[in-house]
């Protein structure tokens, strides 16, 4: 029996260019959008793909932290500027930290399952540079446990979370193979990224890629096992996507070949308060990918293309391992060995990932789930991937805190 | 006495200058760390800030406060540690701005001398004007206790001459810094004959605490980096005179200015350099060497003229360029003094063009001087724009070759004069100091 009572489909993605360092157009002291002006690129880029947007019931708003970086609560009021015909419409706004964006995927579904709305525009959201990087990593603590751990942990408080882990498995597995592999990481999201046009490192020309991802980590000004190069970006962007069941897609005017079937998700939670029972694995992770497979009644060898959040390149390779694809320990060698690239075992991140294409928090969980969809429908321009007929499903992993809140979701191919 | 003790009291002379107020802000973001000590926190420690007016100690109240501000954001990591026992202080802002009041407190600010009464440390950086020098420190001698060391930031009059006219008795040394001091990594050390061991002591100490990079030069006139710099813009003035001909003034004056920046990868061109230091500070240190060496030669009729007339480049308040050789606008040049008609001549496009079209192309494959600077490949990188260079028999390129073989012939002399102790030492001012990439002297001539 399905997972899902009934079909829902996944259409009409968007994503914004992501703005920070490296985009030629970012300038830190020059003016720049505000997150309204995302909020509506991006519901107005996935609308304007479908016939009749009217047909729209609900709104989703997936943002972390926009109180902070621009003092601006209430988000679903952005909803209705997006386009006149969602004025009075219901919009809810969901956080889960960096998975903000795979929680709202998760709320349009439970939406069109309830039978309350049969279509439901997602638009994840962040601003993130409105801060210098050192005030930005506070804001950006409130993933973990605010009273519990920050006045311990350190000014980078994410990068040092993923910098210990790194540490632990550089003890465990041996740092020079999990150090490389890293690198590889690194190198694959920049090589991708130049392939996306939106991608914050799309102008990236450093020809010494893995070199550059090789600095040594300098801990008097940054974290003890990580370089920034191992790190996500700090950036400005909103992805946006449209959820329908079989009678919204009629009411859109879309046909069912332009849309990717949603089989199954998985959201896990873990507890704040509790440290990582095993640095060296992503155990939240972990069980929202078993769920998922379960749920979805396929296995890794399914997949035609993977999405994981690669925070820092160490969460990419250890969610390589969580999602079923390397053995504990392994996902070093399986990305060393060229696996996750865009003509590898399983293409992982194919328009730059976390590192690549940016990280805006909020935006990324629906970021995600646009890429997957592109792939599977043929729509991915310069990033496509060979989906193979009898591999034609598609999985996004997204993950908020240090492997706290986990949404997993399964697409399939058009028919 | 420790240097950290001695950092309990230390005034700074001319505070509110260019190199003052940064000395000012290196040596009290090294105060408040020690200070943050839990075995110092019941401890006073001050920094006593002294200039000539109000309105210029409030500027410098607010440089001070960005500045701090600046580092403690690049210093999060260190700081949590600092204040790690603070249990108020949780997040990385909460930390930082109290690390900017923490260090803002240790500040005083005056007009008058006599608030250095209690400092064991005084760092000198007032005008570049000898006789003003001597005077000041003759007064501090009187004010300060008797075991006061004085650090001179003078880049050009030598240190046994102040010592032995404000009578400080081997209690001075010379500690250069360049400009900006909390930018660059570069300190000139020049010990007076009679210099203390302990002052050498401490003034070793401190660089390593301030993370400089500690060059000796010894006592003669200029030191090693005016020494090189002066001679270096003596030459490209003199070569204005055979060029103008051919380019009238302004074009003569672009010319020089760009074979030392783009032929020479410099930072700048050198027209761009005088202006930035201050047409005024380069004939007063001229002027300072010229006395102190006897070398007639260490003079520019150009540069006393365009003095004359007002025109004396160096910055404004706010940090901005003030027109010089050049004019500028937004920091850029845009325009050349023309010396005939009085006036700035406003270049365009075609006017650069027509005069880069006669000096001829740079070599094929130019990278400018920014680009270099980050890459690891840039010494690989010099060696073949040089050697291209070499085969080009254009204009351009032989005023270059001829430039670079006359810079390290004043390089290779400073050594033979006795003013540095050897080539690595020419070098490191140059590329520490004044961001060259490559030393003057080199294999590339």
């Amino acid at each position: 029996m399905a997972f899902l009572r009934k079909k829902i489909y996944a259409l009409a993605g968007f994503n914004t260019i992501s703005l920070g360092t490296g985009r030629k157009e970012f300038h830190p002291k020059k003016p720049r959008p505000g997150i309204e002006h995302y909020i509506k690129e991006a519901g107005l880029g996935a609308i304007t793909q479908v016939k009749n947007p009217d047909a729209i019931d609900e709104g989703v708003i997936g943002n972390f932290i926009a109180e902070r970086f621009c003092k601006q609560g209430n988000l679903g009021g952005f909803f209705p500027m997006v386009h006149p015909t969602f004025q009075y419409k219901p919009c809810i706004r969901v956080e889960g930290a960096c998975d903000s964006g795979g929680l709202a995927l998760v709320t349009a579904v439970k939406t069109i399952l309830s039978d309350v709305a049969d279509v439901v525009l997602v638009i994840g959201v962040e601003v993130q540079n409105s801060v210098k990087a050192v005030y930005g990593a506070d804001y950006l603590a409130a993933a973990g446990w605010f009273s519990g751990e920050r006045k311990k942990g350190h000014a980078y408080f994410f990068p040092d979370q993923f910098s210990r882990r790194a540490g632990a498995c550089f003890k465990k597995f041996g740092k020079k193979k999990v150090r490389q592999g890293m690198a590889q990481w690194y190198v694959n999201a920049i090589e991708n990224a130049r392939k996306n046009p939106n991608a914050q490192e799309y102008h990236n020309r450093n020809p010494e890629l893995f070199a550059t991802a090789m600095t040594p980590p300098n801990p008097e000004v940054f974290c003890e096992h990580i370089n920034v190069f191992d790190c996500s970006k700090v950036s400005d962007g909103g992805s946006a996507i449209i959820f329908a069941s079989e009678n919204g897609l009629e009411k859109l005017g879309v046909e069912k070949k332009n849309a990717a079937e949603v089989i199954a998700f998985a959201q896990v939670q873990d507890n704040l308060t509790t440290p990582p029972p095993d640095m060296t694995k992503l155990s939240t992770c972990e069980v929202a990918a078993k769920k998922v497979y379960e749920r979805a009644g396929i296995k890794p060898n399914d997949l035609s293309v993977l999405e994981v959040h690669d925070c820092f390149t160490i969460a990419g390779l250890l969610a390589i391992e969580a999602a079923g694809f390397a053995d504990y320990g392994e996902g070093a060698d399986f990305v060393k060995d060229g696996k996750t690239k865009a003509d590898g075992v399983i293409p992982t991140n194919t328009t730059g990932g976390l590192i690549g294409y940016g990280h805006p928090t909020g935006a990324t969980g629906v970021r995600q789930a646009v890429d997957v969809v592109a792939q599977l429908s043929g729509k991915a321009g310069d990033c496509q991937v060979r989906i193979d007929s009898n591999r034609p499903f598609g999985m996004l992993s997204s993950m908020g805190g240090n492997d706290k809140t986990v949404v997993t979701m399964v697409f399939k191919k058009p028919d | 006495m420790t240097l950290n003790e001695r950092l309990q009291n230390v005034t700074v002379i001319g505070a509110a200058g260019k190199m003052g107020s940064g000395i000012a802000v290196l040596i009290a973001q090294e105060m408040a760390r020690i200070k943050l000590m839990p075995e110092n926190r019941d401890k006073v420690f001050r920094i006593n800030l002294v200039d000539i007016s109000e309105k210029a100690l409030d500027g410098l109240r607010s440089y001070l406060h960005t500045q701090i501000l600046k580092v403690a954001e690049k210093s999060a990591v260190m700081l949590r540690k600092i204040y790690e026992d603070r249990t108020d202080l949780i997040e990385n802002a909460d930390i930082i701005n109290t690390f900017v009041q923490d260090t803002l407190a240790l500040t005083n600010y005056s007009t008058e001398l006599s608030i250095a009464k209690n400092s064991h440390l005084v760092f000198e950086a007032i005008y570049e004007n000898e006789k003003l020098k001597i005077k000041i420190l003759k007064q501090l001698k009187r004010i300060c206790p008797a075991d006061t060391l004085f650090l001179t930031n003078t880049s050009s009059i030598p240190i046994s001459y102040l010592d032995e006219k404000a009578g400080l008795e081997g209690r001075i040394i010379g500690y250069h810094f360049y400009n900006p001091p909390v930018v660059q990594r570069l300190v000139e050390v020049i010990q007076a004959k009679d210099t203390t061991d302990e002052l050498k002591n401490i003034a070793q100490e401190l660089g390593r605490r301030l993370r400089k990079k500690l060059v000796p030069s010894n006592d003669i006139s200029g030191f090693i980096g005016n020494g090189h710099f002066m001679r270096d813009g003596l030459y490209a003035l003199s070569q204005l005179d055979s060029l103008k001909r051919q380019f009238r003034f302004p074009g003569a004056v672009y010319v020089m200015n760009r074979i030392s920046q783009d032929f020479l990868l410099r930072p700048m061109g050198i027209f761009q350099l005088i202006d930035y230091v201050g047409i005024n500070v380069f004939q007063c240190i001229l002027k300072v060497m010229r006395t102190h060496l006897g070398d007639t030669g260490l003079r520019s009729k150009l540069v006393d003229k365009l003095i004359k007339l007002g025109i004396q480049g160096g910055q404004y308040p706010d940090g901005s360029q003030r027109d010089g050789f050049l004019k500028y606008e937004k920091g850029k040049p845009v325009g050349i003094y023309d010396i005939r008609k009085k006036e700035y001549f406003i270049f365009d496009d075609k006017w650069t063009q027509k005069i880069d079209k006669k000096i001829g192309p740079l070599p094929d494959g130019f990278v400018p001087w920014k680009a270099l600077l980050r890459d690891p490949e840039n010494k690989k990188k010099l060696a073949i724009h040089f050697s291209k260079l070499k085969n080009m028999n254009t204009p351009g390129a032989e005023l270059a070759l001829k430039y670079l073989k006359k810079t390290k012939a004043i390089a290779e002399k400073l050594v033979k004069d006795g003013v540095a102790n050897s080539y690595d030492d020419v070098n490191a001012v140059l590329t520490n100091g004044f961001y060259w990439l490559y030393g003057p002297v080199n294999d590339y001539v």
